[in-house]
């Protein structure tokens, strides 16, 4: 009897606790099967670089090889398409950091008339849709007669990097103490030593920030570059022409090269951050 | 230095200059360009000769309202999937992420890394006819044994979606952790449930996030053509496969020039009209 009735008084709290834990941990699992979802096409695409397709295309697995690893550049025109796609994002991502932190600069530090519409100017590029950015940028180019290649390509890259430089180095720059620079102004150092000396070392990591976002996205750009080209072939390009007939699995080795390369940056980054918000405390 | 010293006032321009050129020769001016091939008439063979010819935009509009319907459907849909999706995440990290917050945000941010192309081009390995996803949904009997994913609205819906998951979140997730956690403590302090006082601080305080991750999300998923031609059909098309292949495959400028600016005004419209509905004004920054 007793036993009964201590079973039918635990039963309640058992299912009690029972939905408290799910309810507690529901979130947690959820976001660990979100994280699954995010990262499952990551895994395959590292996991099919190491496949040996029978045919053309690399979409079932076969078995395993190192060969496509070893011979990455073993399709024609991998090679140059990998590093035109590096030399692009290397130069726009340098030429949009400075010109995004000359206005970041100018925006945070001074008023001045015009600066809603330069707010404007600056939102916009990053309100439009791809498709419209590399149609209207083609129709100017056509216009000119400019030949389609390589410093099409760069002005793209980098008309469409600025706004995303402003953006990163402005909101560094708005978290600062103003007072260190006027703290230097006022043991006599003029502006430019005061930028080179005060300012800078502080919006660093917004420089390097900027760098890598204008590098990745650069690098991953495909709709503007696409209209843009020419003859000249980016790694995103080469993708898509070779997507038509199937992919070969070395597009998978580069792409898992990639991600390694900018996971790797980034670590780096968030540790540095870290490092320099411990010394600070 | 002495000639910045003695006109101050002019330092502000001097540093806005290269970057503002940029943008005005490179955005501004090619918008100008736009806008006057699409009232343009004529053939690639015999040249285009501008004639106010309005009837660009409304054979734009009229030929291709399926894609464009399309399109704003797909894009409606995804934006809506990924707020959903992404919701409680970006509240996972914020509120409960402690020392791990910048790992899962790097994990968010993570498919940035593979190049866009390439993971569309995984999506349509998992979505393959033999892929594990369609044997499961067969074994489950929940697709037709001749049924498939690929090249079905439901996978470019899918593919729009993943791709632009990352717009959605870090919005969110920003948003969500300004918010002052005293405040949520005070709403149950004063006696209201946990799903009160989400509903009537927390939601409230995160609308910045979630209107900036829609348009964030919304804008390129309406114009993108890269999901539509990967991992859809033809019966998939959006206007921007349309877009794409006028411009560069028919060579016919002035509609693919007009199909452009039908684009970009219905978004700014739907936009404009979200943005007061929402009532933010945090669309300017």
């Amino acid at each position: 009897m007793s036993a009964v009735a201590t079973a039918a008084r635990q039963r309640p709290r058992v299912g009690a606790r029972a939905w408290a834990f799910t309810r507690h941990h529901a979130l947690t699992v959820y976001s660990a099967l979100f994280f699954l979802y995010l990262l499952l096409p990551i895994a395959v695409v590292m996991v099919f670089s190491f496949n040996n397709p029978s045919g053309r295309t690399n979409y079932t697995w076969e078995r395993f090889t190192w060969d496509n690893w070893i011979h990455w550049d073993d399709v024609p025109g991998i090679r140059s398409a990998i590093v035109l796609s590096l030399e692009i994002a290397l130069l726009a991502s340098v030429v949009a950091t400075v010109l995004g932190m000359l206005i970041a600069l100018a925006l945070v530090r001074y008023g001045f008339r015009g600066r809603g519409t330069t707010n404007l100017l600056i939102f916009l590029p990053l309100s439009t849709p791809e498709i419209v950015l590399g149609a209207s940028l083609v129709t100017l180019f056509l216009n000119f007669n400019v030949v389609f290649g390589f410093w099409t390509i760069l002005i793209a890259h980098i008309m469409f990097c600025i706004s995303f430089a402003v953006v990163t180095i402005k909101a560094r720059l708005i978290g600062f103490d103003r007072h260190l620079e006027e703290a230097a102004m006022d043991l006599g150092a003029n502006e430019w030593a005061t930028f080179r000396k005060v300012t800078l070392p502080l919006i660093a990591p917004a420089i390097f920030a900027s760098l890598l976002l204008c590098f990745s996205i650069s690098v991953d750009d495909f709709v503007v570059t696409y209209f843009n080209s020419g003859n000249e072939v980016t790694f995103p390009l080469f993708v898509w022409g070779s997507a038509r007939v199937g992919a070969p699995p070395q597009v998978n080795v580069i792409g898992t090269a990639i991600f390694v390369v900018a996971l790797g940056a980034m670590l780096i980054n968030i540790l540095l951050q870290t490092r320099r918000s411990k010394g600070a405390e | 230095m002495g000639f910045l010293h003695r006109h101050r006032g002019l330092t502000p321009y001097l540093l806005l200059a290269p970057g503002i050129a940029w943008l005005a020769l490179f955005f501004l001016v090619p918008l100008g360009f736009l806008a006057y091939q699409s009232l343009e008439s004529g053939s690639i063979d015999f040249g285009y000769a501008f004639n106010w010819a309005w009837g660009n935009y409304w054979d734009a509009i009229h030929n291709y309202r399926r894609q464009f319907i399309r399109s704003f459907e797909y894009a409606g849909i995804a934006t809506v999937l990924a707020l959903v999706i992404s919701y409680p995440v970006a509240y996972f990290i914020a509120f409960r992420g402690g020392r791990w917050k910048n790992l899962l945000l790097l994990c968010i941010v993570a498919p940035f890394f593979v190049t866009y192309l390439i993971r569309t081009l995984a999506w349509g390995t998992i979505l393959s006819d033999n892929g594990f996803v369609v044997r499961t949904l067969h074994d489950l009997h929940l697709l037709g044994s001749d049924g498939r994913l690929l090249a079905t609205s439901t996978a470019v819906v899918a593919g729009i979606t993943y791709n632009f998951l990352p717009f959605m979140a870090l919005p969110l997730y920003v948003s969500l952790e300004q918010i002052d956690s005293r405040l949520i403590e005070a709403a149950e302090d004063l006696y209201a449930s946990k799903l009160q006082a989400f509903l009537r601080v927390t939601l409230p305080l995160s609308l910045p996030g979630v209107v900036a991750g829609t348009l964030l999300t919304f804008i390129p998923a309406a114009g993108d053509f890269v999901n539509a031609q990967l991992l859809g059909g033809t019966k998939q098309h959006m206007i921007g496969n349309v877009i794409q292949a006028k411009y560069l495959e028919l060579i016919d400028y002035p509609a693919a020039a007009a199909m452009s600016f039908v684009l970009m005004a219905v978004i700014l419209i739907l936009v404009l009209a979200y943005a007061r509905a929402v009532g933010t004004e945090q669309l300017t920054g």
